[in-house]
């Protein structure tokens, strides 16, 4: 048990520290303009990066199970405007069934 | 001109905080209901009050998902640590962008980057590489009730709710990510950079430690810039 403590205190100091670093840091001195291009970028890049690894991810392989089936139907359902809420339930219902009948 | 602290509460920084707040009701929800997952997914491993202590702590589905994986399969402190640090060392690059948008003392920066999370981040940008820090911290405070809210929930209520997995749990999550996504993603150099970030990260998925090939998917980001918009 003192192992998940010291987990969670560490990981709790160290995201922290990684929130803070840069602007304790850097400060509120701007960024060189090449910078800027890249961080308006980065988000796009890092959230589809997680989502890939947390839909095919299963430790340090890649597999396709229900999740992909779950998080494709609340792909399709946003690209026709339905609201986030509900995509997000949606890809827990389709993983559900999907895994009732297999 | 003394730098607004966090605390302030004049004008346009309240409406901003306020409009941060009601964009960020709909993540809460959404947030609250993986937190539930988590809960439920935690007691058996860590107990009732852990868990809670955990998200109201560390307060990232993403480490504490990764670090309880780590831990469920029997694997060491120091791994599910490193799973964890790993799986927020984006955090880094988050902060590295959203330091040039908030001035102010060590201490006022510091209480706008702590509320930092992927949706708040995302929503607070303003679209040309700028943040607007009332409005992040606004949409975090949702985002932070619902997570902690859930994960008291998914941990004393986890015996009726059964198996997560059963019940599609897992998908909440990457579920959650592709709405932001979708929220984020306008035009070809996003579009670019969101395939370039998935491919790098599903190509070193089976190469480097969990969290990794999701700081590394960020070169993406490096080579969509140099394309024309």
């Amino acid at each position: 048990m003192t192992g998940v403590w010291v987990t969670i205190a560490v990981l709790a100091l160290a995201t922290a520290g990684l929130k803070l670093a840069g602007p304790l840091l850097l400060g509120g001195r701007a960024l060189p303009a090449g910078a800027l291009n890249v961080v308006e970028l980065l988000a796009s890049a890092l959230l589809a990066a997680l989502v890939v690894v947390e839909t095919f991810g299963k430790g340090r392989s890649l597999t396709l199970d229900a999740r992909a089936l779950g998080v494709g139907f609340a792909a399709v359902l946003l690209a026709r405007r339905a609201p986030m809420t509900v995509a997000v339930i949606g890809a827990a219902a389709v993983a559900a069934i999907a895994r009732a009948i297999t | 001109m003394t730098p607004a602290l966090p605390s302030d509460d004049s004008g346009p920084a309240r409406e901003r905080r306020e409009a941060g707040i009601r964009r960020g009701v709909p993540f809460g929800i959404a947030v609250f209901v993986i937190a539930i997952s988590f809960g439920v997914l935690a007691r058996p491993v860590m107990g009732t009050v852990a868990p809670i202590v955990m998200s109201i702590g560390v307060f990232s589905g993403a480490a504490q998902f990764g670090s309880l994986a780590v831990l469920t399969a029997g694997g060491s402190t120091a791994a599910a640590i490193a799973a964890g640090v790993m799986l927020n060392a984006r955090y880094l690059a988050m902060g590295l962008a959203l330091a040039p948008s908030l001035s102010g003392r060590p201490l006022s920066r510091a209480g706008f980057a702590l509320p930092t999370v992927d949706a708040s981040w995302a929503a607070a940008s303003r679209g040309d590489g700028t943040f607007d820090p009332w409005y992040m911290v606004g949409a975090s405070i949702p985002q932070y009730v619902g997570w902690v809210l859930g994960t008291v929930i998914g941990v004393f209520a986890g015996g009726a709710i059964g198996d997560p997995r059963s019940l599609g749990l897992d998908a909440l999550f990457p579920a959650f990510f592709v709405v932001l996504l979708f929220e984020e993603v306008r035009g070809r150099r996003k579009l670019a950079a969101a395939g370039g970030g998935a491919a790098i990260a599903l190509g070193l998925t089976p190469l480097l430690p969990a969290g990794l090939p999701i700081l590394a998917a960020g070169a993406a980001a490096v080579a969509a810039s140099r394309l024309r918009s």
